[in-house]
């Protein structure tokens, strides 16, 4: 049932605009298949399954607006769901910021989102990948905690104003931390892709397990500014972070870091260095995704930073129109250009510094200056004249991102991690400001 | 379906709750009466446990628990004058667990008949025979009588779905009014309200019927100084309680003044939300000009407000058995208390640290009847005069730490999901001596107040710590000075905790709390309060937050 053909979901969404007696009437049907297998202590501890599909109705009197959901689709079920979302509309306040529904729409093809190999992806097969991962981690008499996570989809979207839309994709999620017995020693590894294709356990885990067995007797240097590489998984969280500060609203307001002095905001303003360029593309083959927003607009390829410029900020529709902008929604992956370079390349290219496996618990401290503090964790290590010298202890850091990518020295190679493609990044003056005992 | 649908959600942080599309975990949209409708008979209920164990046991099982769970939440949500949204939802089905030949299988359903409750138990079944195979250490179910057919229900005086949703909008919208006639350019606030019907029926032979309630009225408010460029937000100073919407009617008794000099109040078991607001608005204006703290060492007086969170991540955390065992490696993390520690008997604090664990507490998110496999909640030490004494375990950990029954913190975040060790209320008990903020105050000589919880960050062992707050003053020989923006302290969980110089009396306790801890594989967020009265911490680790962009 889950994942329902084009035809099939606008057959159900068709008849439920039929029932509406709404002035404006949208609905969205969503469904996924999919399956998870977790492990500790070389042991598989839980395993879970997923198959649902769910439809949201939702129904506008004037600017009065209600939703409702249902998740079986008798003729009963669906006429149920739009009185239900009718009811709550006409019972709701006005809304101050309503916009009409978004009228037909064209949309770019990304048949690259959806991969037959992902959605067939069986309980059998989930427990093998985690088993054989398992086992070779044993065998180098290491210990393994894993999650593997796979989920097959489709959106499809209708309204009363003649937007049709629809959808499918699939993804795969494994992450992996290995540790040595005596818990001195700590690595991880981390992947998402579309196309189960492109998965590799074994060689996750043997990363893990590499940088597990070499991070052991680390030793403890004095926090300060150092260089830093951080490696894409490193890297990712900040990133997401700061782009996900990029709305048009708060800067506009007076309470984001992209807020001007005087009002306003830096559009068109160079923030960064020259090198970083950011766009989004949701028929990137590496990270193809949805080429339509919650709401119906349109995804489609937007610089956002462009040669350390702010070129775009997104926003709700009600404030695109407010503030006469561009009409962008927030994309659901970002895409940082990069060079050539490897993470080892980086490294060689280093005469002084610190590799950065992963950061880890990153919490906002100030909104204003996009400050984050947090820690370095599974495999921080010396480098010196281009080679790794010694494992050291982990950091906590204070730092922010808008400052990091001023203070760039290099750009690697993107990788894909959580729908977007980073890559690793080397930093001047990264600020550390105490050492952690964890490993 | 999307990567990172919930991802915000299981923080604690404050900016992610105010997501106007926030969906219930599962839940479908109901019309708010809806709420009001009761659930199935427990006659009915105990009929299709019966069916589901039967099947289970037929199968195979030596063991199997039903929970037939209904999850209603309502959430509200304004900015400044207007609503952003109102959502309530309703989460209806049945989860299985089955125990056979020393492996857990678990299967749900939202078909909630006779039949299906059977099927699904069979499924479970199934499952832990696949899991078998793979299975290293077979699971060893700590004994546990059952207690016949009982009930609970959270004691509260008034069901907050039993109020007007009108009465709610008006009461946040006058909450944001206040705020932006005080100071304000802007304002957030939300009313996060929640009713688990829950009944939970076990071979043991266990039918427990429970109606747990849960409430949270939240705002952050910002002012921005458009010429500076310069904004600050103040957080409210609420917290999520187990009571019904009698919380939100302010009462002199259940407040508190802060030290002299401070302006501030402390809430107990009533909130006054139009107070806070309207003091919000000035403190969130005032802070745009306030002075920046010097970097260096402070004695630290914490209030409960705070302290909450600092507890809950250096001692809650780090004391749950199955982060100590492994289990949490690839995800929340592990600890630093592991059973090698313990048995060093080290310090885990000053002999001033006394930590207790409970599902009990009046007012408490963490407050049930009975656990979510069917154990009777209790009270228990964690920390005693500085010495770490237990764990926080379920029925299949006790034995590994020598004990015979479990602790009662077992909990699953719905119906649908597998229920696993959760985090109980971990509270610092209050001094024994009589002892009011204002005189710990006066005899501190160079030193930080600091209310409300802010910035939060620890790494996965549970050593090196850093948390923010919301509001912080400078204490200069016995006496508050001036404000303090720009602070946060960092800290080692030991050195911290042995750094402790004792807490207030009981007349200054308090409970902190959050909705959204979250741990395990997929994700499941839990409730859990942590009291304590306010507390003072000598020479930690303060730095200055403030950075130019």
């Amino acid at each position: 049932m889950a994942i329902l053909t084009q035809t099939e979901a606008q057959d159900i969404l068709k008849k439920v605009l039929s029932f509406s007696t709404a002035d404006e009437c949208e609905a969205t049907l969503n469904g996924s298949i999919g399956g998870n297998v977790r492990s500790a202590r070389n042991s598989i501890s839980t395993a879970g399954a997923v198959d649902n599909v769910s439809l949201a109705v939702q129904s506008r009197f004037g600017k009065r607006s209600g939703l409702a959901t249902c998740n079986e689709f008798d003729d009963a079920t669906l006429r149920r769901c739009v009185q239900r979302a009718e009811e709550i509309a006409r019972l709701a306040p006005e809304s101050p910021e309503y916009v009409p529904l978004l009228g037909p729409q064209q949309y770019l093809a990304a048949p690259a989102s959806f991969a037959a190999r992902t959605a067939d992806i069986t309980p059998d097969y989930r427990a093998q990948q985690i088993g054989a991962s398992m086992a070779l981690c044993e065998a180098k008499k290491l210990t393994s905690a894993g999650f593997f996570n796979d989920s097959a989809g489709f959106v499809a979207k209708r309204n009363s104003k003649g937007l049709e839309a629809y959808q499918r994709l699939t993804s795969v999620d494994f992450s992996i931390t290995v540790r040595t017995p005596d818990g001195t020693g700590s690595g991880y590894a981390i992947a998402n892709y579309t196309d189960l294709a492109k998965f590799d356990a074994a060689r996750l885990t043997r990363v893990a397990a590499e940088k597990a067995a070499s991070s052991v007797n680390a030793k403890a240097i004095e926090p300060g500014k150092y260089t830093v590489i951080l490696e894409p998984a490193a890297a990712i969280d900040l990133f997401n972070n700061m782009m996900g500060a990029m709305d048009a609203r708060n800067a506009d307001e007076g309470r984001s870091f992209l807020s001007k002095k005087g009002g306003g905001n830096k559009k068109g303003e160079k923030v960064f260095d020259e090198r970083v360029t950011i766009y989004s593309d949701p028929t990137h083959p590496e990270v193809p995704d949805l080429t339509f927003a919650n709401d119906g607009r349109p995804q489609q390829k937007v610089t956002w930073i462009e040669k350390g410029v702010v070129k775009n900020l997104y926003s709700s529709r009600f404030w695109a129109q407010k503030a006469g902008i561009p009409d962008l929604p927030p994309p659901g992956g970002w895409i940082m250009q990069g060079g050539t370079q490897s993470t080892a390349d980086l490294i060689k290219s280093t005469a002084k510094g610190i590799l950065v496996t992963r950061l880890y618990y990153i919490r906002a401290v100030d909104p204003q200056t996009l400050l984050y503090t947090g820690l370095t964790r599974d495999g921080t290590f010396y480098i010196e004249n281009g080679q790794i010298k010694f494992p050291i202890k982990n950091f906590r850091f204070n730092e922010s991102p808008v400052i990091m990518l001023n203070n760039l020295e290099a750009i690697g190679k993107p990788v894909r991690l959580n729908g977007s493609l980073v890559p690793p990044l080397k930093i001047r003056d990264f600020a550390f400001t105490s050492l952690s005992d964890a490993v | 379906m999307k990567r990172r649908d919930f991802v915000g959600l299981t923080s604690l942080a404050a900016g992610a709750l105010f997501l106007p599309s926030l969906p219930g975990f599962g839940h479908t949209a109901v019309d708010p009466a809806r709420l009001l409708e009761p659930g199935a008979d427990v006659i009915v209920k105990k009929r299709l446990a019966d069916a589901a164990l039967n099947a289970a046991k037929t199968a195979g099982a030596s063991y199997a628990d039903v929970r037939i769970g209904r999850y209603l939440n309502q959430y509200v949500f304004t900015r400044e004058k207007q609503v952003q949204n109102i959502v309530s939802t309703e989460s209806y089905g049945v989860g299985i667990r089955v125990l056979v030949n020393g492996c857990w299988g678990f299967a749900s359903t939202s078909v909630v008949t006779e039949d299906s409750l059977a099927a699904t138990a069979r499924v479970a079944v199934d499952i832990a025979k696949a899991n078998r195979l793979v299975q290293k250490e077979p699971v060893q179910l700590a004994p546990q009588s059952g207690y016949g057919e009982v009930s609970w229900k959270t004691p509260i005086q008034q069901g907050a779905f039993e109020v007007p949703v009108k009465q709610k909008v008006d009461l946040l919208l006058a909450a944001n009014a206040a705020a932006l006639d005080n100071g304000a350019s802007y304002i957030n606030s939300a009313l996060f309200q929640v009713n688990e019907q829950k009944y939970f029926a076990s071979t043991d032979g266990s039918y427990i019927d429970q109606d747990v309630h849960r409430l949270w009225p939240t705002f952050s408010a910002t002012a921005v100084d458009t010429k500076s460029g310069k904004f600050r937000s103040r957080g409210s100073l609420s917290s999520p309680v187990g009571l019904g919407f009698e919380y939100l009617t302010p009462s002199a008794a259940e407040q508190i003044a802060g030290p002299q000099g401070t302006n501030t109040v402390g809430y107990k078991l009533r909130y006054d939300i139009l107070a806070d607001a309207a003091l919000a608005g000035k403190q969130a204006k005032a802070k745009l000009s306030m002075k920046s703290v010097t970097p260096g060492k402070y004695d630290l007086v914490l209030d409960p407000g705070h302290l909450g969170l600092t507890i809950h991540e250096s001692v809650g955390h780090p004391t749950e058995l199955d982060r100590v065992l492994g289990y949490e490696a690839n995800f929340a993390g592990t600890s630093f208390a592991t059973l090698e520690w313990k048995a060093k008997n080290l310090p885990y604090g000053s002999k001033s640290v006394n930590i207790v664990a409970d599902k009990l507490q009046p007012g408490s998110v963490g407050a049930v009847g009975y656990d979510d496999e069917g154990v009777k909640t209790r009270e228990w030490d964690l920390i005693k005069e500085g010495k770490l004494v237990n764990y926080q375990k379920i029925r299949d950990q006790a034995h590994i730490v020598g004990q015979k029954e479990s602790d009662g913190c077992c909990y699953a975040q719905s119906w649908e999901d597998v229920q696993f060790q959760r985090m109980p209320n971990v509270s610092l008990r209050p001094g024994t001596a009589k002892m009011s903020v204002d005189e710990m105050v006066s005899k501190v000589d160079k030193g930080i107040y600091i209310a409300g919880a802010g910035s939060f960050s620890i790494d996965q062992q549970r050593y090196n710590f850093q948390f923010g707050g919301q509001l912080f003053f400078a204490i200069e020989k016995g006496k508050i000075t001036e404000p303090l923006e720009d602070v946060a302290y960092q800290s080692n969980t030991q050195e911290f905790w042995g750094a402790c110089a004792g807490s207030c009396d009981q007349s200054d306790y308090r409970l902190y709390g959050t909705f959204f801890d979250g741990k395990g594989q997929p994700s499941q967020v839990s409730s859990v309060s942590h009291g304590s009265a306010t507390t003072r911490f000598n020479g930690v680790n303060v730095i200055n937050t403030a950075r130019k962009v």
